[in-house]
């Protein structure tokens, strides 16, 4: 049944995935298998992104269904102890001045779902906040968005603050968002830019040494 | 009965009319000397030229369509921009002198500070109101428009925006939930029955908030079009009526936001059809009435949610170009020349939307492929743009130079092209600008 979960949500069957969730969950099916047929399923939709077949729509119905399934199975969670291995920590934020962030919602989103722990700070975040919580959180990636051409000062401000700090070693900084480009990634300081959000996840897969 | 006239008949009326401009009395506008006049007009038939891609212009038209950088550039915060009108149009004013474009597009990008604080509008934060002075204003992405509401916008879209739409975007227009529906204001029997609400505080005082705001919407006009006029009388014309916008981008910018629409595409698709059907005569009437209004034919239509990336060919084609399509010709149709921007990267829609008619449309151009964009669209429409916001942030002037150069070697070849940026940008080096404009003027020249 878990193949027929990962073909609904992999093939965007929003109904049939709700369905079959609850039918799992009824049949006393392991809460945990389903959420690795959720995971499955992130793995074939990521794929489909990059081959160029699925998009923002599809993205961001993934998400609906994965939240409404995990809201599903939650409660049956509870009983068991443990928090899932991660494969690594992302602090994210859209950079001071910019409140844009419906492609930071969307990378978070995206690492969350590929098994990354990520902590977001919402919008125009100050350089300090991510430093407070890079030595709080101990991140292995830093992700900055910004929309905005005033971002690219932001950026780089934000990267100096690391820096200044003395926590650019300890972590890879990934940029996107809007005009973002080589250019900006080599005036910001950060490691690398993502044109998109399975770009980030496949940055910071390689950054934490994963596959 | 008047004489309708034809598409190009009303096309060439706007022409004409920008050639004889007027001053805020009627009178035809005094000219700061014969000079300005001359290059008032041949700016104006440059820019035609190219657009209408019958013949070549003298040289490759440039000029710059900036976000807030006109307010960067004379230092003043953003907040400053947008509470003294008077600075701001004086500011809008220099930064065309200094930098002499061949055309402007005014110097309503800040808005009127003032008048959102009355109506207290909530679908964008401004400095002072969200975001510090020094930053720019930026939309709050939201679910303005309910999952279950396309019916009530479908049936009644006008209805809708009082009753619904407005007073979630503006607090103090919250006493148009209270307006009666006007299509029942009929007869004599129980007609005053729909007057009830003008007499109640809620509507009174939302009635009070926009005569507020309407005064100071028209204080800032009067400040920023005397700048438009003072800039006309130097020798420098803006051809920009107004806007309207893809009948898509308007349920997925404000109304339904991004995410919103992406998921009706998948749960209610037919609904979202039917809305973007019953927004495009809307669309096309908010452009022709925008350029009547100021007598400019062009016609700015912003595109966002149906870039690279957002949007699957198949789901381009079936949800956005269509609709979009229809509001480009009927505004064609209506003597306007739309100038839609096609901002982000247009690579995988450069087949699909020169499906136009010949020199009647201008596209501003940001990170598509130039050569591929004028073997495609290019053939039929205009280009403009496809300067990079980071070069002129980050960049020097020869590499400014460098990559004007190679725009209008592949670009500008045949006529058909405008130099210029591709995205709205705040800040910029001047230097690149300038490095930008006056590069244009030199090798742009078609011998």
């Amino acid at each position: 049944m878990s193949k027929a979960l990962i073909d609904a949500i992999a093939d965007m069957r929003e109904q049939d995935a709700l369905k079959i969730t609850d039918e799992m969950l009824a049949s006393g099916a392991d809460p945990l298998g389903v959420l690795d047929a959720c995971r499955e399923a992130m793995a074939v939709i990521g794929q489909r992104f990059e081959e160029g077949n699925y998009f923002l729509p599809e993205l961001l119905l993934a998400g609906e269904m994965l939240g409404q399934i995990s809201d599903k199975v939650k409660p049956r969670l509870q009983a068991q102890t443990g928090a899932q291995k991660k494969l690594g920590r992302v602090v994210i934020g859209t950079v001071t001045g910019d409140i844009h962030d419906i492609g930071k919602n969307i990378v978070t989103f995206m690492l969350d779902a590929n098994g990354f722990e990520v902590q977001d700070l919402g919008v125009d975040v100050p350089p300090a906040k991510f430093v407070e919580a890079i030595r709080d959180s101990k991140p292995q990636v830093v992700g900055l968005s910004g929309f905005l051409t005033l971002a690219f000062d932001a950026m780089k401000e934000t990267v100096e603050a690391i820096k200044a700090a003395g926590l650019r070693d300890q972590v890879k900084i990934m940029i996107g968002g809007g005009q973002v480009n080589d250019k900006i990634q080599e005036y910001t300081g950060a490691d690398a830019y993502g044109k998109d959000a399975v770009a980030g996840v496949s940055l910071a897969k390689k950054w934490v040494g994963a596959k | 009965m008047e004489k309708q006239l034809s598409p190009d008949e009303k096309r060439e009326a706007f022409w004409q009319g920008l050639l004889a401009p007027k001053d805020p009395q009627g009178n035809a506008l005094q000219f700061a000397s014969p000079a300005a006049e001359k290059a008032y007009r041949e700016r104006i038939l440059r820019f035609r030229t190219a657009i209408e891609m019958d013949k070549l212009p003298d040289r490759v038209p440039v000029t710059v369509f900036s976000g807030m950088y006109p307010w960067a550039y004379a230092g003043m915060t953003m907040q400053e921009a947008m509470y003294d009108y008077g600075k701001c149009a004086a500011a809008f004013k220099k930064f065309v002198l200094d930098f002499q474009p061949d055309v402007h597009w005014g110097a309503a990008g800040p808005g009127p500070g003032k008048f959102f604080e009355i109506l207290d509008y909530k679908l964008y934060s401004w400095p002072g109101h969200g975001v510090s002075p020094e930053h720019v204003y930026q939309c709050n992405e939201g679910e303005y428009m309910k999952a279950n509401e396309y019916d009530a916008l479908i049936q009644d879209p006008s209805g809708y925006f009082s009753n619904v739409y407005l007073p979630r975007v503006f607090g103090a227009l919250a006493g148009f939930q209270m307006l009666p529906f006007l299509p029942g204001i009929l007869e004599m029997y129980g007609v005053a029955f729909n007057f009830i609400p003008y007499g109640l505080p809620p509507v009174q005082s939302t009635y009070q908030a926009l005569f507020e705001a309407g005064a100071e919407s028209l204080k800032w006009a009067g400040a920023i079009g005397g700048a438009d006029g003072e800039l006309a009388a130097a020798g420098f014309p803006t051809l920009l009526g107004g806007f309207t916008k893809a009948p898509f981008d308007v349920v997925g910018d404000t109304l339904r936001g991004t995410k919103g629409i992406m998921l009706d595409i998948y749960r209610q698709p037919a609904k979202l059809m039917k809305a973007m059907e019953a927004l495009t005569p809307l669309m096309i009437k908010m452009g022709i009435g925008a350029a009547q209004a100021t007598g400019k034919p062009l016609i700015f239509v912003p595109l966002h949610k149906g870039a690279d990336g957002f949007l699957s060919d198949e789901q381009f084609k079936k949800f956005y170009w269509p609709t979009l399509k229809e509001v480009l010709l009927g505004l064609i149709e209506g003597g306007c020349v739309p100038l839609p921007a096609a901002e982000g990267g247009y690579n995988s829609r450069l087949q699909v939307v020169q499906d136009l008619p010949r020199g009647k449309t201008v596209w501003m151009i940001d990170q598509s492929d130039m050569g591929t964009a004028k073997a495609t669209l290019g053939k039929n429409a205009c280009l403009f743009g496809n300067v990079p916001s980071p070069l002129l942030q980050l960049g020097t002037p020869q590499q400014m130079k460098d990559y004007a150069k190679n725009l209008m070697d592949t670009a500008g070849t045949g006529g058909g092209y405008i130099l210029g940026n591709g995205s709205f940008f705040d800040e910029a080096k001047p230097e690149n600008l300038k490095a930008m404009i006056d590069f244009t003027k030199e090798y742009g020249a078609y011998r």
